[in-house]
């Protein structure tokens, strides 16, 4: 993919052959200013990682290594088990944190991709362009806005301080159904929903088995997406919950950093700061390619 | 069943049976359709729609959640413009933030994404600059706050003690003057997200022969490919990665509280979005951050028309 155009070599000096030269044939310029910024850009994750796995007297060191010498599982110990000053255990955030985000994921995805489908695919459909106008002008504006009439919602249904209060506001999820649709104009050829349509396939028959399909690198890229976006997510839960039981981990990270337990360990913290980061960047490593894919369908055409 | 008649009447058969109409009619024409449709948009509604019809109204309203709200005019925005001074403060620091980083970020995410395009080692480095922007920014916040920490236990004041460009530890998360620019340092570090994976994918979708016409046609240097081909092929991906720009930076938060906590000190790190946390979730006054939230709402959006005003061009029609 990367070299997809192969230029013709001609024989001249001027600048573009200087520029392209140092550009593509020779990439080492820009190896000698990508390689310093991409290191620096992880250095504090690096840090983070490294940080989570040292024992007590290298955090006490002064100046502090930046990398781990004799790493132990210690700090995690002391997070799951000895985090006395929140009340309740670290396993509980982590719990929450686990159910909410992999429950309104899956969900979300579901209904995007339902929703996508006709908007994508029907023939007519009254209403279509109103119904996508109000998606793309939800993509524009801060999803924050939202959040004090959706906690009286949440209040009038009585949810607050449930599960569902951290779920169901979150599923209508205008950024997902925008790139499901994207993709779907651009990657499921119409021709093969009218020979289904024409072979006499159930609609459902027709989303589940021919749609999907061929639109999965869309729906990894939003589980991907939908799992980073909540995970890290801590206004939610710091709004929609009371109780320490139904906080996430997001929420305990900030108590952990900020509120009166911010005496808890630097070694602590970073442990924490691991079990929040760890997962989103596994994630997104293992399904890179899928979510590169994806992306090139992305464009708003106005 | 549904499925079938849409077949049907889609091509254009009608059938000669009972010939349903009306309402009848259109619920066997695009009844399935809708049923697709129905769970996001019921969920859309009364999440999203409900939500800011509630706040347009809500903002002309007192409204402390213990009592029905009680109509009050334009006091709400008239306090807001005219009286609340932490609320200027808020703008101007939001202001400040989204107007550097916004166009530095989507600048940066552009030239990233192109320089590492054509390289062998594109993923890794594509990897490391995208993994800053999903890690939270309450997590990372943990190093920055020791990187910038006041004392000089901290790695910034260490070092600058240690070359001697300073004679004792700089408070970067309490000087008024440093809050914005630190908190604007995290942000671009975590800004190459959505933007920079969109302009990867999109510098992709450029077909090949496109640059071979344009050398062609007198195209000079890689300046000029990136001007006349690259950025006018990838318009699209250009207008949305602006457009998540946009709407990052007017709703800058978690960063700036996670730095500099809510309030900060003086609150110069105060934004628009924690000023709007501070009167909902902290003094409960509802009415009145409602009105902050539908300034915040007015604000995003008529940006973000704006953008697409800007991107918008005949031939795309």
């Amino acid at each position: 993919m990367a070299v997809l155009v192969q230029r013709p070599q001609t024989v001249d000096f001027s600048v573009t052959k200087v520029l392209r030269f140092l550009r593509k044939q020779t990439p080492a310029p820009s190896y000698l200013f990508l390689i310093p910024m991409a290191v620096f850009s992880m250095l504090p994750i690096v840090y983070v990682i490294s940080t989570a796995f040292k024992p007590l007297e290298e955090l006490l060191l002064f100046p502090p290594p930046f990398l781990v010498r004799r790493p132990t599982l210690d700090n995690f110990q002391d997070l799951l088990l000895a985090t006395n000053a929140l009340a309740v255990p670290f396993t509980r955030y982590l719990f929450n944190s686990i159910f909410v985000v992999l429950t309104t994921v899956l969900l979300q995805v579901m209904m995007c991709s339902m929703c996508a489908y006709p908007l994508s695919k029907a023939r007519v459909l009254p209403g279509r362009n109103f119904i996508f106008g109000m998606i793309v002008a939800a993509l524009m504006f801060a999803p924050q806005v939202t959040r004090i009439p959706q906690y009286l919602v949440v209040q009038k249904i009585g949810l607050i301080d449930t599960y569902g209060a951290l779920i169901l506001p979150a599923l209508a999820w205008s950024y997902g159904l925008f790139m499901m649709k994207q993709f779907m104009d651009n990657a499921v050829p119409n021709e093969l929903i009218e020979a289904a349509r024409v072979d006499g396939a159930q609609e459902w028959t027709i989303f589940w088995k021919i749609v999907m399909p061929n639109v999965a690198p869309a729906w990894n890229t939003l589980l991907i997406f939908g799992f980073i976006q909540l995970w890290n997510d801590s206004f939610s839960p710091l709004v929609f919950t009371r109780s320490e039981a139904m906080k996430t981990v997001s929420v305990a990270m900030i108590s952990l950093t900020n509120g009166p337990a911010a005496i808890a360990r630097q070694g602590a913290q970073a442990a924490a700061a691991f079990l929040m980061t760890a997962p989103t960047i596994t994630v997104f490593l293992l399904r890179q390619a899928k979510v590169i894919q994806t992306m090139a369908h992305s464009g708003i055409k106005s | 069943m549904a499925g079938r008649t849409e077949v049907m009447t889609s091509r254009g058969m009608v059938s000669t049976a009972a010939r349903p109409e009306g309402l009848a009619l259109f619920w066997q024409k695009f009844g399935t359709s809708y049923l697709f449709m129905a769970p996001f948009l019921i969920f859309f509604t009364i999440f999203v729609v409900a939500p800011v019809l509630t706040a347009v109204y809500l903002s002309f309203t007192y409204f402390n959640v213990l009592e029905a709200p009680r109509f009050i005019g334009w006091s709400n925005y008239k306090l807001l413009f005219l009286e609340d001074d932490v609320f200027i403060i808020a703008i101007g620091n939001t202001l400040t933030f989204a107007v550097i980083t916004g166009p530095v970020g989507f600048f940066l995410s552009f030239m990233f994404a192109w320089l590492i395009n054509p390289l062998k080692l594109k993923t890794p480095l594509a990897l490391c600059f995208y993994a800053p922007s999903i890690t939270g920014a309450v997590a990372m916040g943990v190093v920055w706050k020791i990187v910038f920490s006041g004392d000089r236990y901290g790695y910034l004041n260490n070092w600058l003690l240690g070359i001697g460009a300073i004679d004792e530890p700089y408070q970067f998360l309490a000087e008024q003057a440093a809050i914005m620019p630190v908190i604007m340092f995290v942000a671009l570090w975590m800004s190459m997200g959505t933007g920079f994976l969109v302009f990867l994918a999109g510098l992709q979708t450029v077909p090949g022969d496109l640059y071979e016409a344009g050398k062609m046609d007198g195209i000079k240097n890689p300046l000029q490919e990136v001007w006349y081909i690259t950025l006018p092929m990838i318009k699209p991906q250009l207008l949305f990665g602006s457009v998540m720009a946009v709407v990052a930076g007017f709703s800058v938060f978690e960063v700036a509280t996670s730095l500099a906590g809510l309030p900060s000190p003086l609150y110069a790190g105060h934004t628009i979005v924690a000023h709007m946390y501070d009167f909902a979730f902290i003094r409960f006054e509802m009415g009145y951050a409602t009105t902050v939230a539908v300034f915040l709402f007015l604000l995003t959006f008529g940006l973000g028309r704006l953008l697409m005003r800007m991107f918008s061009s005949k031939n795309e029609y």
